[in-house]
């Protein structure tokens, strides 16, 4: 590493050795940094308003936010995923469901806030106490990054020839995993037709299978 | 310290939105409002996933030297079927040694800049040098590329002739270009197909909720979780007279 | 209904969004995209649609029936890739042996192309599915006003 840098400084640019270790406050920190802002900023707004209706045009943003972030992290693919689905696909879905149950929540007393407080906090210091042990963000030598991950980056040019690894390991490496996910979805496509669907079939309306 | 928390608090604000979908979980009796929650949780988890996955001085795992590689492989298919097997040419020598650099470990992230002039002067080293000398070169970098130094080589393969850089043919030149880019830190693949499926099946778990919740609506007239309970108390009364 | 700012815009913007999700379906291998969003953004063409010029309308185009058709054919698609690599004496999705003489892995493009089009086609069908299974319902007479 030396080495290289004594090259660069050999071609006779202008470029120093920089020490990356230090994450600066650069404008990609600062972009996550507001990101991760607006996304909390969104999660508190979500747990304070009862109209459900707010709620879900919320989660529609906070999907919309996490899509951004996606991206700043390199994601490109599950940005996409997420601005689709999130964002269009389940806030249209929430709407409608909002539409056939109820607009409003019951007010939440405060007394039923208290355990739930305990039990979050509980659980947030105990991941917390995990992450002191976990590699630093962006480690590139980190166990997730080091083994299969990056065998998949050297190994596509060579398998699969295809330029986005998303898609080589999503459709050939782990074709198996993709099929399951893709029964998963079948099969919840057929479970909201089997609890809601006969009545869209025959034409909409409500079954009435007597339990009134 | 400064370093240890800015290493960390992705994590922590990322820990704090789990958090907060699940306090909505736990703490609201609208099966709606729960299943909006889910959602919240369910997201954050995604972005923790992704955060796993993040290379500082990465970029989104789109291979960048495929024009090279498919340059290579058009000639193949003119030439002959048995041609994959031995590369006379200067031109698919420097293809296999963008290839053979980019598979280079991650040793090389922290001279980003520093080490792409590097390697450009080194792709046109081997560009003009003509075809047995970058034989050689190609060899020992794939052999280098496990010491996880190869930007370490570049001192004697600058050498030659940087200043022919200008007279390169255009070809060439595209070639020495993804050669350098060749070498580019990739984000880490894992995370972003597990999650990019794992968000399409939520969003139709998502949906079986929902139709539960609309289910249990139309049979009670409500879906406070109080309320629920307070029906099914009152009809067990209603069983146990009769 | 919808007003008819909506729905001029949605008559604008309906074609578009299918051709860029055809798009996304096949240019998966190349950038960002692939079965499962190209499925979603069909699928949100036609709810679009659906939304502003009502669920019958967009039922004529696409019949509820044909729906779990659809859903099944697309699983069926990628189960029957697999099988059909297993009927050449390779195992379950592996492609390489679709075309096995080729330089440049035609055979793994191929099968991922097939299986690209089988998760797209599923995902489509069962998203457009379950915003007709919730649509279709008729809404109750509500207690609580907006």
């Amino acid at each position: 590493m030396m080495l290289a840098a004594a090259a660069s400084a050999e071609v006779g640019s202008e470029v120093t050795p920089s020490t990356p270790e230090v994450v600066g406050f650069t404008g990609a920190f600062a972009v996550e940094l507001c990101l991760l802002a607006l996304l909390a900023a969104t999660a508190v707004a979500m747990i304070r308003m009862r109209r459900l209706f707010g709620v879900a045009m919320l989660s529609g943003i906070y999907s919309l936010l996490s899509a951004a972030f996606f991206v700043a992290l390199d994601a490109v693919d599950v940005a996409f995923t997420e601005a689709a689905v999130g964002a269009g696909m389940s806030t249209v879905l929430l709407l409608s469901g909002i539409a056939l149950t109820a607009k409003v929540e019951m007010p939440v007393s405060r007394t039923r806030t208290i355990a739930p407080l305990i039990i979050v906090g509980v659980t947030a210091a105990a991941l917390v106490y995990a992450t002191i042990d976990m590699p630093g963000f962006g480690d590139a030598n980190a166990p997730a990054n080091a083994y299969v991950g990056r065998a998949y980056i050297e190994q596509t040019p060579s398998d699969i020839e295809v330029p986005n690894v998303v898609t080589a390991v999503l459709a050939s490496y782990r074709g198996f995993d993709t099929f399951g996910e893709t029964v998963v979805v079948f099969t919840a496509g057929l479970a909201c037709l089997l609890l809601l669907g006969a009545g869209a079939i025959r034409g909409g309306g409500r079954n009435d299978d007597g339990e009134h | 310290m400064l370093e240890f928390i800015l290493a960390r608090y992705n994590y922590w604000i990322v820990i704090c939105l789990m958090m907060t979908g699940l306090y909505i979980v736990f703490s609201r009796g609208n099966l709606v409002k729960v299943l909006m929650g889910l959602n919240l949780f369910q997201t954050s988890v995604f972005i923790f996933y992704i955060t796993v996955g993040k290379v500082i001085g990465g970029t989104a795992p789109i291979l960048f030297e495929d024009k090279a590689k498919k340059d290579d492989h058009h000639g193949d298919d003119h030439h002959a079927p048995a041609g994959e097997a031995h590369h006379g040419e200067g031109h698919s020598t420097a293809g296999d040694y963008a290839s053979s650099v980019s598979v280079a470990p991650s040793g090389m992230t922290n001279e980003a800049t520093g080490s792409h002039i590097a390697s450009m002067a080194d792709a046109q080293a081997l560009v003009t040098d003509g075809a047995v000398h970058a034989k050689d070169v190609g060899d020992y970098v794939s052999e280098g590329s496990h010491h996880l130094d190869v930007p370490g080589l570049a001192p004697h393969l600058i050498a030659p002739h940087p200043e022919d850089a200008a007279s390169l043919p255009s070809a060439a030149q595209e070639l020495a270009g993804s050669a350098a880019y060749g070498e580019v830190l990739y984000s880490n693949p894992l995370p972003h197909v597990l999650i990019l499926t794992a968000i399409v099946v939520g969003v139709a778990t998502t949906a079986v909720g929902l139709s539960l919740a609309v289910r249990i609506r139309e049979a009670y007239g409500t879906v406070e979780q109080d309320a629920l309970e307070e029906a099914d108390n009152a009809y067990e009364l209603v069983e146990a007279d009769t | 209904m919808g007003h008819l700012i909506l729905r001029v815009t949605i008559k604008i913007l309906f074609a578009p969004i299918i051709l860029f999700a055809f798009y996304v379906q096949f240019h998966g291998d190349y950038g960002p995209g692939g079965g499962f969003q190209a499925g979603v953004i069909l699928a949100s063409a036609f709810i679009l649609h659906a939304l502003g010029f009502g669920l019958a309308t967009c039922q004529k185009v696409i019949p509820p029936n044909w729906l779990p058709a659809g859903m099944a054919l697309g699983v069926l698609i990628y189960a029957g890739t697999g099988i059909y690599t297993m009927l050449f004496g390779d195992n379950f999705l592996d492609y390489d042996v679709i075309q096995p003489d080729s330089h440049h892995h035609a055979g793994q493009h191929i099968g991922i192309i097939a299986v690209e089009i089988g998760v797209g086609l599923a995902v489509a069908c069962t998203m457009l599915q379950i915003f007709y299974a919730f649509a279709g319902r008729e809404p109750e007479p509500m207690d609580d006003a907006w």
